[in-house]
């Protein structure tokens, strides 16, 4: 999601300094992530006023007297027009404060702290999958496009963005833990290894091994490599797709004709010469592939009842737990702009022309 | 065509003057130039088996949903308690029987009616609505397109599903809630799509011959801009029903989605889920249904964009 818009400011800068140029383009890109972090805010605040929970009688419960009811509705902010709402709203997403959950009786951010490592783990294990496998498969399609080689490329692609994840999710566990037993079950770890190794980064495969814990290492690796797998596979559909069309793009360019006629051996001519300029924009690809592998693990991190933010959210969903609905949505989504952002940055620092 | 002649020939001659209708190079009215549209289009379609295979696919959900009461061996609600979770194949339980003793077969056959009016609902709403805010944006440019876009812009900034997930919990599970929220997840491509066709369009010659023949803004758009929008429009909405159809399901498994005793395939996976390591039919045959579907629609969305978009799209 590079934006291609050019304003007519950008043409009339032409002849000034390029560090002026950056200047401003920092600044118009940090200003459209402001607003729509603003309006991301915005539209959970509206979430949170259109839903038909009482949020003072959840506080304060059912048989409070009339006088507290009062208070706390006071206490709320709830007397106060809606954009003093707002503006308090916003005011507590930027120091972090998210409320209490209702489930944990903790602070929803110190909630969201602790579970996120899980889903990072996770959609970080499926993105090296998902390259690892993807880039290879798109640029063997690419070069025999048409072929049979192409062919079941395309179609492992469009098995992966047919099948629904909870349901392929459940068939692996069926397959690979219920009939076969070659991977670990549910959760991040055999429940008499959980909790030994102290917690450094809450990524127990990085923590394992920082404690140097082989057999808690290998069943945690038993565990996550399912659920890592079936992740992994829909970024595979979508990397090795993108790979193909960026690389189909530049096998049709002249240089390649002229590293040929030059003599080049064809797996240079195509690892080389091509792959080397489909990498920049492959970069966003993957960026956005990440982004969305932490919203897709929602559904699977259910089934393989993985404690993450997906499992969180839903869990108290499940509960009617708003504060931690909203603020794990707030997080998401910011950590949704943030990777974009961070897409566009990267293009632009990789590619000349873009700067 | 030979054959049809040599055999009647006063019945053939209409027949083959439709044929020469239907091929005109010159049509006489806009009627038969749609006509001849459609008929090159419907010749492309059968000529790419994959894209003609979807297509069946999605003749198929029509006529189940249809023709339900007919396909359908049991009622999809009747509980037979003494005949729960039977195997596949028994009883005269097709695809088995879930917990309540229903039968699975007839429960997916109903199933795909629920599927088919989420697909529909959405498909006129999201589409439509998206249309209006990149044709606007696109047409207006300036203040109107920053806004517009800049709202666009939010709602891609948000993760489909964890933003439908919030919707629905701000307006409780069911079934129209969640069309509802999948709608307002699912507009902002469209108007991109919309707004970038837009730009390309509005400064043509045509555009220009049609305002100072005195056209207002809305005639412009209405009538001259939309019908060039929506051959992307309706091959990406091919292409995004699969993963309607996944996040409804998806929606249904977390029991957001349509509630019970509807037979939503999603809801009914989530049922089969307890089951999964000893019955394992509850669960998988709802999931090969929603599979098949879905990829039915990637399936014709991939043929439809090759034949209705010369470029070849990259993506």
């Amino acid at each position: 999601m590079t934006s291609v818009e050019s304003t007519p400011g950008e043409r009339r800068t032409k002849n000034a300094s390029p560090f002026f140029r950056g200047l401003k383009r920092l600044g118009a890109g940090l200003f459209s992530m402001v607003a729509t972090m603003f309006g991301l805010l915005l539209v959970t605040f509206l979430i949170a006023r259109v839903m038909p929970i009482d949020p003072v009688l959840a506080l304060v419960g059912e048989r409070a007297s009339q006088e507290v009811y009062d208070a706390a509705y006071k206490q709320l902010g709830l007397d106060q027009p809606l954009v003093v709402q707002f503006f308090y709203y916003v005011r507590d997403v930027v120091t972090g404060n998210f409320g209490t959950s209702v489930l944990t009786a903790r602070p929803v951010i110190e909630d969201i702290g602790r579970v996120f490592p899980a889903t990072l783990e996770l959609a970080t294990l499926a993105t090296i999958i998902g390259v690892v496998l993807g880039i290879p498969a798109g640029v063997v399609s690419a070069v025999y496009e048409g072929r049979w080689p192409d062919q079941i490329v395309r179609f492992i692609g469009l098995f992966g963005y047919s099948m629904p994840i909870f349901w392929i999710g459940l068939i692996g566990l069926l397959v690979f833990y219920g009939k076969l037993g070659w991977v670990g079950g549910p959760g991040r770890l055999d429940i008499y290894y959980e909790d030994i190794i102290p917690s450094v980064t809450g990524m127990i495969l990085i923590d394992s091994l920082i404690a140097r814990d082989w057999t808690i290492f290998w069943n945690a690796v038993s565990h996550i490599i399912l659920p890592a797998s079936i992740l992994g596979y829909y970024s595979l559909a979508y990397i090795s797709r993108m790979t193909r069309s960026f690389m189909l793009e530049q096998l049709s360019q002249e240089y390649i004709t002229t590293a040929r006629v030059k003599g080049l051996s064809e797996t240079k001519v195509i690892w080389r010469h091509a792959l080397g300029n489909v990498m920049i924009p492959l970069i966003t690809v993957i960026v956005l592939s990440y982004a969305n592998l932490l919203e897709g693990s929602v559904l699977t991190e259910v089934i393989f009842a993985w404690p993450g933010l997906g499992n969180y959210i839903t869990n108290a969903l499940l509960s009617a737990d708003m504060n931690a609905v909203l603020g794990g949505t707030v997080v998401v989504g910011l950590v949704f702009v943030g990777l974009n952002l961070l897409s566009d940055v990267l293009y632009k620092l990789v590619d000349p022309r873009a700067r | 065509m030979n054959l049809d002649t040599q055999q009647s020939p006063e019945t053939a001659a209409p027949k083959q003057s439709l044929k020469a209708w239907l091929n005109s190079d010159v049509p006489a009215s806009r009627f038969q130039a749609n006509m001849v549209q459609l008929y090159s289009g419907w010749l492309k379609l059968v000529a790419n088996p994959l894209a003609f295979l979807g297509f069946l696919i999605l003749v198929g959900l029509l006529a189940s949903a249809v023709f339900a009461p007919w396909l359908a061996t049991a009622d999809p609600v009747a509980q037979d308690l003494a005949a729960r979770l039977t195997p596949p194949g028994t009883d005269g339980f097709i695809l088995g029987s879930d917990e309540l003793g229903r039968d699975i077969y007839s429960r997916i056959i109903y199933g795909s009616r629920i599927t088919l009016l989420i697909v529909t609902l959405v498909a006129v709403t999201a589409p439509v609505f998206g249309l209006l805010v990149g044709t606007f944006a696109g047409y207006l440019g300036g203040w109107a397109d920053e806004v517009l876009m800049r709202v666009t812009d939010v709602f891609l900034a948000f993760p489909k599903l964890v933003l439908a997930l919030a919707f629905v919990a701000a307006l409780g599970a069911g079934i129209e809630n969640a069309i509802l929220a999948i709608s307002i997840t699912a507009w902002p491509p469209y108007a991109r799509i919309a707004r970038a066709e837009t730009l390309t369009i509005r400064n043509s010659d045509f555009i220009s011959a049609v305002r100072l023949q005195g056209a207002g803004t809305l005639h412009i758009i209405v009538r001259h801009i939309w019908p060039l929008c929506l051959s992307s429009i309706i091959v990406r909405m091919t292409l995004d029903m699969a993963g309607i159809i996944l996040t409804a399901a998806g929606l249904g498994f977390l029991g957001l989605g349509a509630q019970p005793p509807m037979p939503e395939w999603g809801a009914m996976i989530s049922a089969g889920r307890k089951f999964i390591l000893d019955q394992w039919w509850v669960a998988t045959m709802p999931g090969l249904a929603i599979f098949i579907v879905s990829l039915g629609f990637n399936l014709l969305g991939d043929g439809l964009r090759d034949i209705l978009d010369p470029k070849k799209s990259k993506s």
